[in-house]
């Protein structure tokens, strides 16, 4: 049998569907991978390998009985654990929920178990999913399966805040892996470590069981390592779900039936404000390939402007932070997780003393901004005023968006960054979410592709962003770039 | 606007995170850059803007007068909700005791 | 009333009152969960994940919670907004499971609206005065803490958080604790008709927010105290008379009124500082990211609108005008909704018995109702809710009264017997024989041995005294056992009396 976990979801899934091999040997291939790679690369938080063998067993038994099988029939996946799996720790990577077991299942979760997936592991991520290289966990770093040609083998950062995810699946721990983006945070990690991800319309996929980090940002979406395979998980996850107001009651469109790469017809945007001064050459360059892959589709390239764009990150660094102080409020060592009671303690210096010890730097950092942004005498001018310039990041998209289809643009304004080398100035992280901020601000579906290796044979991302509602579109455009890209280029095992 | 010791101090309270002199003086500089970062958002001419409420168009939906319709959302679940408790007794929440 | 003043060692002083009344929605659900609402469950049994703000939950609201907070608003003629918005009202407290508490600061489901209250509640005709409403907004309640269960711990119970609750916010209309007292029970008894609130203060299902200060008359407002959940009507003016005075106190002797929330003890009948609750009041409010903005449509409006019953007032007005009441007892009668449905019961019962039109009935049943059952139950410690006797069964004793088989009298003596038995008003006329009879033949014997028997008395009369016939009625009817027709006796006595 050839190798298992070089199979991505669609493969896999036919496979089992074909009777070519069982979900059972799937799952057991990958557990081994996972076992593998921990040590080196601390992509897991929990690695839950009795997990992916019962939900095979379950796809096994259901294609011998002749019953109809799911969009993930036998596929083992990597949870991101920041989503809520019932009686499986979960912790957003934080020592404040350390130990925290669900008796919940999130609903995102539940719907790909429906599918027929199944549960490799719980995947380590940022910290409440704050930062951009997988630094900020309290479960320590995840290192990327890709090391720079230079022969330093310095550890690479596999992004973030979906580090965990992107390192496990372009490392082939597992065919795919739930992400969720409030930022960048599927985006920024797939284009590091060379994979794919999508994040979905805001509202797509329900926010219910996910831990919450800035609501009106949240949204998950999948990572794999192609479009279809991003495009199949995609349509398992996302649904209207009447337990968050939030959610869009709205069917959820057969987006890998849809697939075409065929653009004829189609428009895209390059937002010229996205051109920034000292861009990395070969940064810009993949765009150039990018553009010119979309016209050979059939697209036609369109200048346009998105004027608010040099506000999307301070804005961005606003909103988050202001409604993550209130999110993770309820942190605070009475229902769950950390408790810390120093002797003689009352209630608010035990409040106090958890929230230390429970959260990182980080998280700390972000939610003292957001506590003063939203305090008295402050709240008009930094929330209130952030608040009116999202309205006109979003305006700009929407009048952009009446004269093309999809826009592209670079993921991020670097390839992976060394660990350690961003971390010491938070500025200077924040600042790689550039490229990746405005979609998030104004809710719409967008998704990175790989698109090459640079000079240091480390990936790149390209990035389209679509009008809302149309992940087809987005996924199209993914498509044809991908198709004419020709990436097949894989992290060399070195673990 | 920029912060000083004492304001992030007070900030920390009332965020309740308990913060050493060491940690107070390290986030003092950290916190202002940032402030001072996002505070280009002031240069932004904002007349008749009316701040964003629904990232994409939707309206609040309300749900019926059920209970617990929906098992995931209802009550009469004590032993779950308690499950996780650091301090459960009885079947109430401990913390440490309230003069109020 | 108005002129209510404490009368300071520097002179007087007028008392300025605005009430936050929060008020628990009548809901089987919870304001964001899909949890019971009951009063006194087990700890914790009524509890969902999103109420204990379990990682990842979301709040969904309850569109009865919200129907019901649009039919309070219309009750006082207040302006809906048609879009409004939750926000989150941020603090750390051990009953706040979420860290904070969703409420609606900047865009309220309701507005300016209006309540007018009877100065006097004795002589509903006497002046009235409207206070304000500036606002209801619907938020969350919050868990309960237990204190003394436990040497070093306090107890949580969540069973109450996320319940919905109104918040009630009056102008500051008020000048004396009887205004507030009467303010009060207006309010309470609009949101009875209304059924958006039990109104039940022992259970704390509303409970007021009490802003008191004081000024000299006509100045600009002082700086003014808010004491915390005061859940009785007589505790909530004697709080503003405590802290009327004491205030007054503290200026006269050269203090200074700080703005600060307080305690009220029911002990002592005093208020006290709240332990500096305050370090942090600063609540951070900003729009609940996980809540659109909640848009009304028409139909709703609609609906809710169509929902509403009579309101007290309305129907005080229509006691009087369509059913020729006296204005005491309209406002008897309309006090609570539950009274004037007990009493609109006992009309349509009282003439569908007799056929006649309500508005004929009306007086006999509204006096009946006021001086006869309720004087009767009170002294058996019942009320209307309790009563052994149905509306249907009053209408059956009325009619008896109406077509002659009983006197008025006869009619008390019934009551008892109905509300010690249960029975009905005719199967007791009947057991007892307390037919009112019309036989001449029985009534002329009777009026003839009265006569006999007190010759000196009927000579008085012949001579002027005729204040004494009165003495033969009564001589006549105690022989007849009291179930003589009146009108007849009066008759033969007369005729026989030459
Ligand atoms: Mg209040
Ligand atoms: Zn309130």
């Amino acid at each position: 049998m050839s190798d298992l976990t070089e199979l991505g979801v669609a493969a896999i899934r036919d496979g089992v569907a074909k009777g070519d091999f069982t979900a059972v040997e799937v799952a057991e291939a990958f557990n081994a991978n996972v076992a593998a790679a921990q040590p080196a690369l601390n992509a897991f938080i929990v690695a839950t390998p009795e997990k992916a063998v019962e939900a095979a067993r379950m796809v096994d038994a259901d294609r011998a009985a002749g019953k109809a099988l799911g969009k993930m029939a036998g596929v083992p996946i990597g949870m991101k654990d920041l989503f809520a799996t019932r009686g499986v720790q979960t912790t957003a990577a934080s020592h404040i929920l350390e130990g925290f077991t669900p008796e919940y299942e999130s609903t995102v979760s539940q719907k790909l178990w429906d599918a027929g997936a199944g549960m490799l592991g719980k995947l380590n991520l940022d910290q409440f999913a704050m930062g951009s290289s997988n630094e900020t966990s309290h479960f320590g770093n995840v290192v990327s399966p890709w090391r720079r040609n230079d022969g330093g083998n310095a550890p690479l950062a596999p992004g973030g805040s979906s580090g965990g995810s992107s390192a496990a699946v372009s490392a082939r721990l597992c065919p795919a892996a739930t992400g969720t983006d409030t930022g960048g945070s599927i985006r920024q990690p797939a284009a590091f470590t060379g994979i794919a991800g999508i994040k979905p319309t805001y509202g797509r996929c329900s926010r219910w069981g996910i831990v919450a980090f800035a609501s009106s940002l949240d949204q998950a979406g999948s990572m794999a390592r192609d479009v279809r395979d991003c495009a199949i998980m995609l349509e398992a996850m996302a649904g209207f779900d009447p337990k968050d107001s939030t959610s869009l009651d709205l069917p959820v469109p057969a987006w890998e039936a849809g697939l075409s790469a065929d653009l004829k017809g189609r428009k895209v945007g390059i937002p010229r404000e996205y051109r920034l001064d000292g861009m990395d050459g070969e940064v810009a360059a993949s765009w150039e390939a990018g553009i010119a892959w979309l016209k050979d589709a059939g697209a036609e390239v369109v200048d346009i402007s998105l004027p608010h764009t040099k506000y999307a990150l301070p804005t961005y660094y606003i909103i988050a932070p202001a409604e993550a102080s209130s999110n993770l409020a309820r942190y605070d060592g009475v229902r769950y997780g950390l408790r810390d009671l120093p002797e003689g303690a009352g209630l608010q210096d035990m409040y106090a003393a958890t929230r230390a010890a429970g959260f990182g730097a980080e998280v700390k950092r972000r939610i003292l901004i957001g506590t003063y942004v939203l305090s008295a005498g402050f709240y008009d001018a930094y929330y209130t005023q952030a608040q009116k310039v999202r309205t006109l990041i979003s305006r700009d998209f929407k009048d952009a968006f009446a004269s093309v289809d999809v826009i592209l643009a670079p993921t991020a304004p670097s390839a992976a960054f060394a660990l350690g080398e961003k971390s010491a100035d938070p500025l200077e992280m924040y600042l790689n979410d550039v490229f990746s901020v405005p979609a998030s601000l104004a809710g719409l579906p967008a998704m990175s592709v790989p698109a090459g290796l640079n000079s240091q044979g480390l990936p790149l991302g390209l990035q389209l962003i679509g009008r809302p509602f149309d992940e087809q579109g987005v996924l199209d455009a993914g498509l044809a770039i991908e198709q004419r890209a020709g990436f097949a280029a894989k992290p060399e095992q070195w673990w | 606007m920029s912060v000083d010791t004492a304001t992030v101090a007070k900030i920390a309270a009332l965020a309740r995170i308990k913060v050493t002199e060491a940690e107070l003086a390290a986030m003092v500089p950290e916190l202002n850059g940032i402030l001072a970062w996002v505070e280009q958002l002031g240069e932004v001419d904002v007349a008749g803007i009316e701040p964003m409420t629904a990232v994409i168009e939707n309206q609040l939906r309300l749900r019926d007068d059920v209970i617990d319709a929906d098992p995931l959302t209802g009550g009469n679940k004590r032993d779950a909700v308690l499950a996780n408790a650091p301090a459960a007794e009885h079947g109430f929440f401990g913390v440490p005791k309230v003069i109020e | 009333m108005s002129s209510y003043r404490i009368h300071g060692a520097t002179g007087e002083w007028e008392v300025v009152i605005g009430l936050e009344v929060h008020a628990q929605v009548v809901s089987k659900s919870k304001l964001f969960s899909g949890a019971a609402t009951e009063f006194g469950a087990e700890p914790n049994a009524q509890v969902s994940l999103v109420d204990a703000a379990m990682p990842g939950m979301l709040p969904v609201p309850n569109r009865e919670c919200i129907r019901q907070a649009v039919r309070t608003g219309m009750a006082i003629d207040a302006q809906i907004n048609k879009w409004s918005r939750f926000d989150r009202k941020n603090y750390f407290y051990a009953d706040l499971p979420q860290g904070y508490q969703i409420s609606q600061l900047f865009h309220p489901l309701v507005g300016e609206g209006r309540i007018e209250i009877c100065l006097d509640e004795k002589d509903p005709e006497g002046s009235t005065k409207t206070i304000g409403i500036e606002r209801i907004h619907v938020e969350q309640d919050a868990g309960k803490l237990m204190h003394d269960q436990h040497p070093t711990m306090s107890y949580v119970d969540l069973n109450r958080s996320g319940v919905a609750l109104m918040e009630i916010v009056s102008r500051p209309d008020m000048r004396s604790p009887a205004e507030a007292g009467a303010y009060l029970r207006k309010l309470r008894t609009i949101l009875r008709y209304v059924g958006s609130c039990d109104g039940n203060m022992e259970e704390g299902s509303m409970r007021a927010d009490v802003n008191v200060s004081v000024r000299r008359p006509g100045e600009p407002f002082g700086t003014r105290t808010e004491t915390k959940n005061v859940n009785s009507v007589r505790f909530v003016m004697q709080t503003i008379e405590h802290e009327a005075n004491r205030q007054v106190d503290l200026v006269e002797s050269g203090g200074k009124v700080v703005q600060e929330t307080r305690l009220f003890d029911p002990d002592s009948g005093t208020t006290r500082s709240m332990r500096s609750k305050e370090d942090a009041h600063d609540y951070r409010y900003f729009p609940d990211p996980d809540l659109l903005p909640l848009v009304l449509d028409d139909a709703f409006l609609a609906e809710c609108r169509a929902s509403l019953p009579e309101l007290p007032d309305a129907k005080r007005h229509r006691y009087e005008t369509a059913l020729g009441l006296s204005p005491y007892n309209a406002n008897v009668l309309t006090a609570e909704a539950d009274t004037a449905r007990w009493f609109e019961a006992l009309l349509t019962a009282t003439a569908a018995r007799q056929d006649k039109m309500e508005a004929e009935v009306a007086r006999q049943a509204a006096n009946w109702l006021i001086s006869e059952l309720f004087g009767a139950l009170n002294k058996l410690g019942k009320d209307l809710e309790t009563s052994p006797v149905s509306p249907e069964q009053g209408g059956e004793l009325l009619a008896l009264i109406g077509d002659g088989t009983i006197s008025g009298s006869i009619a008390k003596q019934v009551l008892e017997k109905m509300l010690e038995t249960g029975d009905g008003a005719a199967a007791i006329v009947e057991r007892e024989g307390l037919k009112q009879t019309s036989d001449t033949g029985a009534i002329e014997a009777a009026v003839a041995k009265v006569l006999a028997d007190n010759a000196d008395k009927v000579e008085q009369y012949k001579g002027g005294k005729e204040a004494l016939f009165g003495f033969f009625v009564g001589q006549t009817m105690k022989a007849m056992q009291g179930k003589a027709n009146p009108q007849l006796v009066n008759e033969l006595l007369k005729k026989a009396l030459g």
